[in-house]
């Protein structure tokens, strides 16, 4: 681009969204120039996707100004920024599968006449499009489910260019994306900003960045707190030290520095494969240690943990608890083997939405109160109080629907259900614990969980925060591309060193 | 006057937002009475109030228009009669919607095990086996839609409604089209609907103990509360040690079951066994489950509500009857009332706590 440094395609100025419990953004500033590739960089949580999202008018934000193409704009909702110029590639493509390339790319604003599309028209437009992109090969009328990840990429992109976008925002582009697929979309994305058109490229591959960015945006905590950094020539240490060291104080309750070789070891892993999400994975867990798994969003981290859990089933390898092999691919085995899962998706993977509080906690156990199937629910409710009482769930009160509940308190009503029989549970897994949960009652799920561990039960936890991986987890294992590449005691890693391991592209 | 048919293609509309959070399943609401602790009152016992209500305008309108034949013993008896083939289905078709799935095949396993147990071979072995075998008939049939949803991963309208034409084409083909009657030495069948016990017909306290059992089953179990965690988060009760595939089968065959009691009361009613038994009661069955208040999409949903969803059905059957009217009016009110009720559910799932 030029040095002239032109007038910016798009300003923000003091954006602020405010989620419940979750100060989002926090006064973000970014200018856009047009025809640059302006990366924004930052660790899960930082507000990228909020930001993103503000951008294409899918959230509006609390306080804050947007001026795109010299003019102030409200995007007041997808449709509005679509029409503004501004166009989002979201990393789950947004494509209908059982429609084709044509109807695809035109979707939401149909080529028709009397509401009759025009087919022919909108093929040759989607050829024309397609051409430009490169992939003149990619027929408009094949259905887009047949397509490849990188063809629906271009389909995608071929959409934002149907809507004369002078702004594509691309979330992880690359991440669904084989090497050479990788090279095209930079070609592709050089020729649309030769063409003038600026793009907001999103990636966690620093090595990316270097190749394709021009300027660097890094968010923390919903800030910005370095703005339009030479994407080429500022050092990785620099861009790594930006994202750490954040303002949010994580209260770690103390460690209990005992020698924790000697415990009895409750959980081993050997040699575990799942093809396309990890390989020949191998580790232990001991009574009392806390184990910690570090690592991006799809390098096979939360797959690890539920292949362990029996909620996938391996190509090969083991899981024994107490020296004895698990049933592969059974959770009802795990559970009877004294394991307890916490998994990543509260809503969709934990809780029973139309539940209350009480039916949440006692659905694992339900055997526990029953004769031949017959529920005592005096008992039942019992123990659910005792345990609503041991973990401080507020409000305390069983009969309440769980989804009116804060995220913390939710999350403590799925630890609850694997502690009402505290001594049949030997081994918690922890994906993600503090997903949606504010700061306080983070420091409250983290005193739980060391309380467990000082109890004797084994706990195996992932997180997108490396700080909370390493304040809490005895031992870290970095997992980076479905590989463990590092295994060490949490006192000996740092933040930058393991985000320096889980983001190590090829080439950096 | 048990072969009025009482319903038409109406096909009932799920509600679609339901994850309203002051609303609650059976087991679950009587769980929150007991904690007390000022919970907000459940949207389930105002609903069952609304049926109620309902009811009894129905009651009041037939007291109006037919004042002498509907405030009578044997009309009231005749409901009763009336509503318990379709009660009994009901009970089984509320399980198995509340664990997230759809039985079609109710109406043609019923007739299925209505002709096998009335074929001149089963006849022979007295009514015992007959009434034994009906109860077979349905469950295996349940077990087999059961095994395909479950094990053979189908989508559950499709497999019931592959049984419900199979069962159909079946019991057809054992009839021979023809209507079987059951022989006089095994009139203790009959003797189901002949027979009373302080002045109603035993049928009825078959409907009845079918529906209690139920009610306790849904509410009181294990079984019955794993139901709601299958239906109201399928990947949430996986990952909480349940065997979905195996609780899935169950229902099913649960709901087989209940065809099958409910063959024997179709029999006890009308001393035959025919293929075209129990035509279109899946409609009648699910339209009453989900007047009753249970979601189509799982998870929430109660056996009292499905019981007062029947009654208020054959309720209407009934009135119209007595006052002469056209069975084609009869179809429009009731399609009516599913969407009223479908519709004031909505409503009570949106407003606050």
């Amino acid at each position: 681009m030029g040095s002239s440094a032109p007038e910016p395609l798009l300003v923000m100025r003091g954006i602020v969204k405010q989620f419940p419990g979750v100060r989002a953004l926090d006064g973000v500033d970014l200018d856009v120039r047009p025809g640059e590739v302006h990366c924004l960089l930052g660790q899960n949580g930082a507000g990228k996707s909020t930001l993103i999202k503000v951008l294409a008018g899918a959230h509006q934000p609390d306080a804050g100004e947007i001026v795109f193409a010299g003019a102030p704009v409200r995007l007041a909702g997808p449709t509005a920024a679509m029409r503004a110029g501004i166009a989002t590639i979201y990393q789950e493509l947004d494509l209908v599968d059982g429609l084709s390339v044509a109807e695809n790319i035109f979707l939401g604003h149909e080529k028709a006449t009397f509401g009759f599309t025009r087919r022919g028209d909108a093929e040759r437009s989607a050829r024309e499009l397609l051409g430009r992109l490169g992939h003149a090969e990619i027929p408009p009328r094949r259905e887009v489910g047949r397509l490849p990840a990188a063809g629906k990429q271009v389909v995608s992109m071929a959409r934002a260019l149907s809507h004369d976008a002078r702004l594509i925002v691309m979330d992880e582009p690359s991440a669904a994306l084989a090497h050479d697929e990788v090279d095209n979309l930079f070609r592709i994305i050089r020729e649309l900003t030769g063409a003038g058109v600026a793009v907001v490229y999103i990636s966690h591959r620093l090595e990316e960045i270097r190749q394709i960015g021009d300027r660097v945006t890094v968010l923390k905590d919903g800030r910005a707190v370095a703005a339009g950094l030479p994407a080429r020539t500022t050092s990785t240490g620099e861009i790594v030290s930006l994202m750490t060291g954040r303002d949010v104080e994580y209260v770690f309750p103390e460690r209990s520095e005992e020698p924790r070789g000697d415990r009895p070891e409750i959980l081993r892993v050997e040699s575990l494969t799942l093809p396309g999400s990890f390989e020949d994975v191998s580790f232990t867990v001991r009574a009392g240690e806390i184990v910690g798994l570090a690592g991006l969003v799809g390098s096979g981290r939360s797959e690890i943990l539920e292949t362990v859990y029996g909620a996938r089933r391996p190509a090969r390898g083991r899981v024994l608890v107490d020296g004895r092999p698990v049933r592969p691919g059974d959770t009802g085995a795990a559970v009877r083997r004294g394991m307890g899962m916490a998994p990543e998706e509260r809503k969709s993977q934990a809780l029973l939405p139309a539940g209350t509080v009480a039916a949440n906690i006692s659905v694992a156990g339900l055997s526990r109160y029953a004769s031949f199937g017959w529920l005592s629910r005096r008992r039942e409710l019992a123990d659910v109080r005792r345990q609503i009482e041991a973990l401080d769930i507020r409000p305390p009160d069983p009969g309440r629907p769980v989804v009116t509940l804060s995220g913390g308190n939710q999350q403590k009503v799925v630890l609850a259900r694997w502690l009402l029989g505290t001594a049949e549970l030997r081994l918690l897994i922890l994906d993600e614990p503090t997903r949606g949960v504010d700061v306080g009652a983070r420091a409250e799920l983290y005193a739980l969980i060391r309380g467990l561990a000082g109890r004797g039960i084994g706990v195996l936890l992932v997180s997108s925060e490396v700080p909370e991986v390493l304040g809490l987890a005895d031992r870290v294992l970095v997992v980076r591309e479905g590989r463990v590449v590092h295994t060490g005691a949490a006192r000996d890693l740092d933040e930058a060193a393991v985000l320096n391991m889980i983001m190590e592209g090829s080439a950096l | 006057m048990t072969k009025t048919r009482h319903s038409g293609g109406t096909t009932p509309q799920a509600p679609r937002k339901g994850a309203g959070p002051n609303e609650r399943g059976g087991a679950l609401v009587s769980l929150t009475r007991k904690a007390g602790n000022g919970a907000p009152a459940g949207v389930g016992e105002i609903r069952h109030l609304g049926l109620v209500a309902a009811l009894v305008l129905l009651c009041a309108a037939g007291l109006i228009t037919e004042p002498e034949n509907f405030a009578t013993s044997g009309n009231a008896v005749g409901v009763l009669v009336l509503a318990a083939t379709i009660g009994v289905i009901s009970v089984g078709q509320t399980f198995v919607i509340i664990g997230g799935g759809i039985d079609l095949s109710v109406g043609s396993v019923m007739a299925l095990a209505s002709v096998w147990a009335t074929t001149v071979a089963t006849q022979s072995y007295g009514p015992a086996v007959m009434a034994m075998c009906a109860i077979l008939v349905g469950t295996g049939s349940g077990v087999v839609t059961g095994l395909l949803i479950s094990y053979g991963r189908m989508v559950p309208f499709i497999a019931t409604l592959a049984m419900l034409v199979a069962a159909r084409g079946l019991a057809q083909r054992m009839s021979d089209r023809r209507t079987q009657l059951i022989r006089p030495e095994n009139d203790a069948i009959e003797a189901l609907s002949t027979t009373k016990l302080l002045g109603l017909p035993l049928l009825v306290y078959i409907f009845a103990a079918v529906a209690v059992a139920g009610w306790l089953l849904l509410n009181r179990t294990t079984f019955g509360r794993r139901t709601f965690a299958v239906g109201g988060n399928r990947e949430a009760a996986r990952l909480a040690g349940i065997d979905v595939r195996r609780h899935t089968l169950l229902l099913y065959a649960l709901s087989g079951f209940c065809c099958g009691i409910a063959a024997i009361i179709i029999m006890a009613l009308t001393t035959t066994g025919s293929s075209t038994h129990g035509d279109l009661y899946e409609l009648d069955a699910i339209a009453a489950v989900i007047i009753g208040g249970t979601l189509l999409t799982g998870g929430r949903g109660t056996i009292t509500g499905s019981i007062l969803g029947v009654l208020i059905f054959t309720l209407i059957t009934n009135l119209f009857i007595l006052n002469g009217l056209q069975t084609s009016d009869q179809l429009i009110a009731k399609g009516v009332i599913i969407v009223i009720a479908v519709l004031l559910q909505r409503r009570g799932l949106r407003s606050p706590a």
